[in-house]
């Protein structure tokens, strides 16, 4: 049993231990232009919860959610920005940069060369992006408690949900940056990442919208991202938050599977 | 490792892409300690052949056996082992050189600490000490090529794979490397490379073979191949006109072989002087002749023709 058991445990290390060498490059490749662009990561939801939800909150009241719980539109909205603040940050790494370092750099031709696998080079990537979304979370969820739009024990909560947010659009960024031909392709991925953005019960309830199209909005992982994490911070009941859980770890999984099988095909030629 | 096992053992190896056959199942066995070479024309199919050893290409076909280990199951830990200077670069553009070699130690596993001591021996050993701390992207190509098989033995690896080391060097920077592979070479390190340089081949090389189309068309030594395929001295003969042609034509009895090209004529003969001498007889007197010994550049194209193949 040890015998069969043992060389499998020692796999685990061995390829944790490879994806923290790739992560751990980015650490090395820190420079002090690459910190004015992830504090901009910062900055961009900030700007976003004080047009929209302190701005335009102002115009439009409070909120009555499906729950029954009544909010402010601000408290509504913070919760999305933190989500999709999670999207963009961890989207700006798995897709521009990591298409960069795949396709222009050849970064990876040499790190195969090595005993890192494909699957760990992912890992590497994915949890380098995590701990750089999981950055702007913590530092949103400290502003959302001081302008006093959650409290703290809730952002503690949500803090570890927005991780799960960040780790799930990793994978899918990743997978996406797998099929991409070239920087041209950016400009859809942009776009489209606007209108989930826009769209995912981030400004208006999705109730607001025609049953079909509700539907749609519903199954888009941003929407499932907002609704956990508004779920938390504005503390609503309800079982519906382990569905969204559900559906983050799967298309974790599925992304990741689908992008290391990608990468081993594009790389190991 | 003093078995007789080959280190590198390949029998009816195949690399297809799609419809094309880039390695048309060649048989080849590298020893431990040895320098082997692949020589060819571009295209002959030797950095597949480069790319299936250093388990980053799986084979179509036929068996592989590398350290003992099968390439597609035991990958990680064949690579662990090897070291590997590819064609093009892969250096890290947004590291500087000391942690392109840092960076790639931490891939194998090897303590920070320990990666830090050896990036410095390895500067040291291909002579980039002083730039240590610049960034990659400035560096010569010369340099950038002595960073990527300082690189290459940053796992201290038991076979080096090195795909044209010194393709696009100037002969300062290809002497320098030559150097350092004759070191390694000493130390016991296994050597396997690529090129298309006759004279780098004739200098590292115990033992090579020539590829073209895919397939092996020869092996041994560089003595014996010279041996084998082509004689021992070439004479070189330069006649005053619009073509050789009318000339060549005449010495067809004088050597082995004779090849007529557009600004000279090659008489492949075992005695040099001697056939001079027989060319004055026959009443012809080229305006240059140069005798020389056959070397391997003869073998080479004697071999895989004279035909450009790109």
């Amino acid at each position: 049993m040890v015998a069969l058991v043992l060389p499998r445990l020692m796999d685990v290390s061995a390829a944790s231990r490879r994806s923290a060498s790739v992560a751990e490059r980015n650490v090395s490749a820190l420079k002090s232009i690459y910190w004015l662009l992830l504090v901009s990561g910062f900055v961009e939801p900030l700007l976003y919860l004080f047009s929209i939800g302190v701005g335009v909150g102002a115009l439009v009241g409070d909120l009555t959610l499906p729950g029954g719980a009544v909010v402010s539109y601000a408290a509504f909205v913070a919760p999305a920005m933190l989500a999709s603040s999670a999207m963009t940050g961890s989207f700006a790494e798995t897709t521009f940069n990591f298409f960069g370092k795949m396709k222009y750099m050849k970064l990876y031709d040499g790190v195969i060369a090595t005993p890192v696998q494909p699957f760990e080079i992912a890992l590497g990537e994915l949890t380098w992006a995590m701990i750089r979304g999981s950055a702007y979370s913590g530092a949103f969820l400290v502003v959302m408690v001081v302008m006093d739009l959650t409290t703290a024990a809730r952002a503690a909560v949500a803090f570890p949900a927005a991780v799960l947010v960040g780790f799930t659009f990793g994978a899918i960024g990743m997978t996406i940056a797998t099929f991409m031909r070239s920087w041209q392709d950016f400009d859809v991925l942009a776009s489209a990442q606007f209108v989930l953005f826009l769209f995912s019960g981030t400004f208006i309830p999705a109730q607001a919208y025609p049953t079909l199209l509700r539907w749609l909005v519903e199954v888009t992982p941003l929407y499932r991202a907002v609704h956990l994490i508004r779920g938390i911070t504005v503390g609503s009941s309800g079982w519906t938050w382990l569905l969204d859980i559900g559906y983050l770890l799967v298309v974790l999984a599925i992304g990741l599977f689908i992008a290391s099988r990608r990468m081993s095909r594009l790389l190991y030629r | 490792m003093t078995t007789a096992q080959p280190l590198i053992q390949a029998r009816g190896l195949v690399k297809r892409f799609g419809g094309f056959t880039a390695v048309d199942a060649i048989d080849v066995a590298v020893r431990a300690g040895e320098a082997f070479g692949f020589l060819g024309p571009n295209g002959a199919g030797k950095s597949s052949t480069m790319r299936m050893i250093g388990c980053v290409s799986p084979p179509s076909g036929g068996e592989l056996r590398i350290l003992g280990m099968d390439p597609v199951r035991d990958g990680p830990a064949i690579r662990a082992r090897l070291g590997v200077c590819p064609q093009l670069d892969t250096l890290d553009p947004e590291l500087t050189v000391r942690e392109n070699l840092i960076t790639y130690a931490r891939y194998f596993g090897i303590a920070r600490r320990v990666a830090r001591l050896r990036a410095a021996e390895l500067l040291d050993f291909v002579q980039l000490s002083e730039r240590a701390d610049s960034k990659v992207e400035p560096l010569s190509g010369g340099m950038k090529r002595r960073l990527t098989i300082a690189r290459a033995l940053v796992n201290e690896p038991e076979i080096v794979l090195l795909d044209e080391p010194t393709t696009g060097l100037d002969p300062q920077a290809r002497h320098l490397v030559w150097e350092r592979l004759f070191q390694l070479k000493q130390q016991g390190v296994t050597l396997v490379l690529t090129t298309h340089y006759m004279d780098e081949a004739e200098q590292l090389c115990d033992r090579l073979v020539v590829m073209d189309g895919g397939r092996i068309v020869a092996e041994g030594s560089p003595r014996v191949l010279i041996e084998q395929h082509s004689t021992r001295e070439v004479v070189e003969l330069r006649f005053a006109g619009e073509s050789q042609e009318p000339f060549a034509s005449k010495l067809d009895q004088l050597g082995e072989r004779v090849e007529v090209l557009p600004d000279r004529v090659l008489l492949y003969v075992p005695d040099g002087d001697a056939a001079v001498a027989e060319v004055t007889a026959l009443g012809l007197h080229p305006i240059n002749v140069l005798v020389r010994r056959s070397g391997l550049e003869d073998v080479f194209l004697h071999l895989t023709g004279r035909t450009l193949i790109d």
